[in-house]
């Protein structure tokens, strides 16, 4: 059992030590989480309407294995990062890091949980402290949690090598005189500092050009084999999710629609938005030219959700059933590989319910 | 500059017509009180009414800017701009700023990455269509706004009566690119230049704007010059591409040749260090180092210090143009067989 009163001796111990549930103990659990924001209005700022954000989300992330999620802005993926962070409070739902209940009585204390799981953000210039030599931002965290000066100085350096920065060159540097690489790297420096077991990386490389976005997914996978690392891996680049995931799940309107092996879900994908965002990649192939879209319309207000199945008004399969009743997301092919459609249930009624072969 | 000879590129007796845009040796420089930067070095194009050209690049490269040279678009004062620009009949650099705002949003037109910020928040959707018609058609309000109509009707948005009258905040993305688009094509223009207009859209939505982009494009027989990070987008959309390092254009063609069959390093890499289709597990194949300080001249070739390819000459002269055909160049040293089979 951990000790609570073990406080303020808090030195970062090695992460492998603090493996409580075994490798078949899934890292992450969220059941049920949900997430509404107020929208305030008229003369009192009373509460006028909601956005659903989140709605009810639950998935697992086992240990050592990325887990791409992906959608459109407004699904609620970044939302999902912050409140898995705990950087804003949940309505409802349940977080089980490692067996142990997060901010509950009994479970994991925040302060416990930011050791395991660190995140790095999109904008990698407004995540870090303007005024702080980079090698003090990457130290700051474990100063915090109790290492001593010298040491906590040494273990930036050893971070920045890490990552690929030479300590004596740009230790001393500020934010403003790095790239924009090289300022995503000493974020991800800074998120290893604590010396955590699972990485959240909110759309990481997105704001990278195209080469250094690859670099820095070298330096991604690199450092998940060395430190053992568990990624949870934002973006709404779907070429981007296919090569760094094991698992992907896609989120339509603060939902899960579908989940499963990224082998299956980018060779049959079940749901039908899901098949709709992967045709949208444009080809590579200039002879390979798209005749038409493959969705029309834009995601719907999440603050007016469609009843029934969200997706309903862009899709073209919908029937009377899909608004009367909203999908459970439950197994498509008896394994690992869930989806949260009408007509991957083979007693909802839809018309094309029970068709095995995968929607074109 | 290396690339001047694009001018003569094309074999004599061959008789083609007059092109819709000329540039030659454009350079832009970006003066402050302790600094220049060379953000465009002797770049050369002319493209042909109804043609695409996408300018592909990483940010940094010049192809913004080489772009918004065409409309006098640069802070005047900071920036110097040398070499010939020709749109149609007008001679950009000679023209005043009155003449400049006559032929902008009518014979050339631009849209932007970030719709929000370059429609007008406190004006409908329909006031700022009419307003563009009316300052360059000088026709009433009433045919300005049946105009502005048809024009939503034209770039599909659903239920375009009551889209006339909402503001900028009160639509979608995709909505607010559209609207953009048919501000855009309000006068008919001849060029429309685009600066990553799909970038800040989400997936779903960048495909329906890219085909409906390419289906104006070609009902209305418009030039257009396409600014994009984004191969995919490229190959998407253009006819030519020309690809930009540290503001020189260093290789150019027919988009099918350029993507597949690329010549310059550079363009290779680039293709190289895509996720797109490439296995898990196995590392990418990544340009080491990142591009150059265009504070410094350069002097033999911009892309030697990262170059896979790189001859202990390259860092001392310009690298020389090579043409492989009317409309396809490459600037490099490395055009032999050998370097080629160093290089995949």
């Amino acid at each position: 059992m951990r000790l609570i009163t073990e406080r303020p001796d808090t030195r970062p111990t090695p992460a492998a030590s603090r493996d409580r549930g075994g490798p078949q103990q899934p890292i992450l659990i969220v059941n049920g989480l949900r997430k509404y924001f107020p929208i305030k209005g008229g003369l009192l700022q009373r509460k006028v309407a909601e956005v659903k954000a989140v709605d009810g989300v639950d998935f697992s992330v086992m240990k050592g294995e990325t887990l791409g999620i992906v959608g459109e802005s407004g699904c609620g993926k970044s939302t999902l990062a912050r409140l898995l962070m705990h950087l804003i409070p949940k309505d409802e739902g349940e977080l089980i890091f490692d067996g142990d209940p997060v901010d509950d009585i009994r479970g994991l204390s925040l302060r416990d949980l930011r050791r395991d799981l660190q995140m790095v953000f999109q904008d990698s210039y407004s995540s870090l402290n303007p005024r702080l030599p980079i090698q003090d931002s990457i130290a700051y965290g474990p100063r915090v949690h109790g290492v001593g000066k010298a040491e906590a100085a040494a273990l930036a350096a050893d971070l920045l090598n890490k990552v690929g920065l030479r300590p004596s060159m740009f230790g001393a540097r500020y934010p403003h005189e790095l790239s924009g690489g090289q300022r995503q790297r000493v974020n991800i420096a800074r998120a290893l500092a604590l010396d955590p077991r699972m990485l959240i990386l909110d759309e990481a490389v997105s704001a990278l050009d195209k080469s250094v976005e690859a670099q820095v997914l070298n330096l991604l996978s690199r450092l998940k084999r060395e430190l053992n690392l568990t990624y949870l891996f934002i973006s709404h680049d779907l070429s981007v999710v296919q090569y760094v995931s094991d698992r992907v799940l896609v989120m339509y309107l603060g939902q899960v629609v579908e989940i499963g092996p990224v082998d299956a879900i980018y060779a049959a994908p079940r749901h039908p938005y899901t098949r709709a965002l992967l045709d949208s990649r444009l080809s590579m192939n200039p002879l390979e030219r798209m005749s038409e879209p493959p969705l029309s319309g834009d995601p719907p207000n999440p603050v007016n959700p469609p009843s029934g199945c969200r997706f309903r008004t862009r899709c073209a399969f919908a029937e009377s059933v899909c608004a009367e009743r909203q999908p459970r997301l439950a197994a498509a092919d008896g394994g690992a590989h869930l989806v949260a459609c009408h007509m991957a249930d083979a007693e909802s009624g839809h018309g094309r319910a029970g068709l095995s072969a995968p929607l074109h | 500059m290396p690339l001047d000879a694009l001018a003569d590129a094309t074999p004599a007796g061959v008789q083609i017509a007059r092109p819709l845009v000329e540039v030659r040796d454009l350079n832009v420089r970006f003066v402050s009180r302790d600094s220049r930067t060379n953000a465009v070095n002797g770049v050369s194009f002319s493209l042909q009414a109804g043609e695409v050209l996408c300018i592909i690049g990483e940010s940094g490269s010049g192809k913004s800017v080489t772009m918004r040279a065409l409309m006098k678009m640069l802070p005047e004062g900071k920036t110097r701009i040398e070499g010939y620009l020709r749109v149609g009949e007008h001679l950009i650099a000679d023209m005043t700023d009155r003449q400049m705002r006559a032929i902008r949003g009518a014979e050339v037109s631009m849209i932007f990455q970030e719709p929000m910020t370059a429609l007008d928040p406190v004006c409908t959707i329909g006031q700022q269509i009419a307003e563009t018609i009316m300052r360059h058609e000088g026709c009433s309000r009433k045919v300005a706004d049946a105009r502005a109509l048809e024009l939503l009707q034209v770039v599909r948005i659903p239920s375009p009566e009551r889209r006339l009258k909402a503001y900028p905040h009160e639509l979608s993305g995709g909505l607010r690119q559209r609207s953009m688009i048919a501000i855009a094509l309000s006068c008919r223009p001849r060029l429309l230049l685009a600066d990553e207009p799909t970038t800040a859209l989400d997936a779903t939505v960048q495909a329906q704007v890219l085909v409906l982009m390419r289906k104006l494009q070609r009902e209305l027989g418009m030039a257009m010059i396409f600014v994009t990070h984004d191969l995919g987008v490229a190959a998407q959309i253009a006819d030519k591409v020309a690809v930009m390092y540290a503001g020189r254009m260093v290789e150019y063609g027919p988009v099918a040749e350029v993507l597949n069959s690329p010549r310059h390093p550079y363009t290779r890499a680039m293709l190289a260090s895509n996720v797109h289709g490439h296995a898990r597990g196995e590392d990418l194949d990544t340009i080491p180092g990142s591009p150059p300080d265009m504070r410094r001249p350069i002097r033999g070739c911009a892309f030697a210090p990262r170059c896979k390819v790189a001859r202990t000459s390259c860092a001392i002269e310009p690298p020389p143009v090579v043409h492989l055909g009317p409309d396809r160049y490459f600037a490099c040293i490395a055009n032999d067989a050998s370097a080629e089979a160093a290089a995949t």
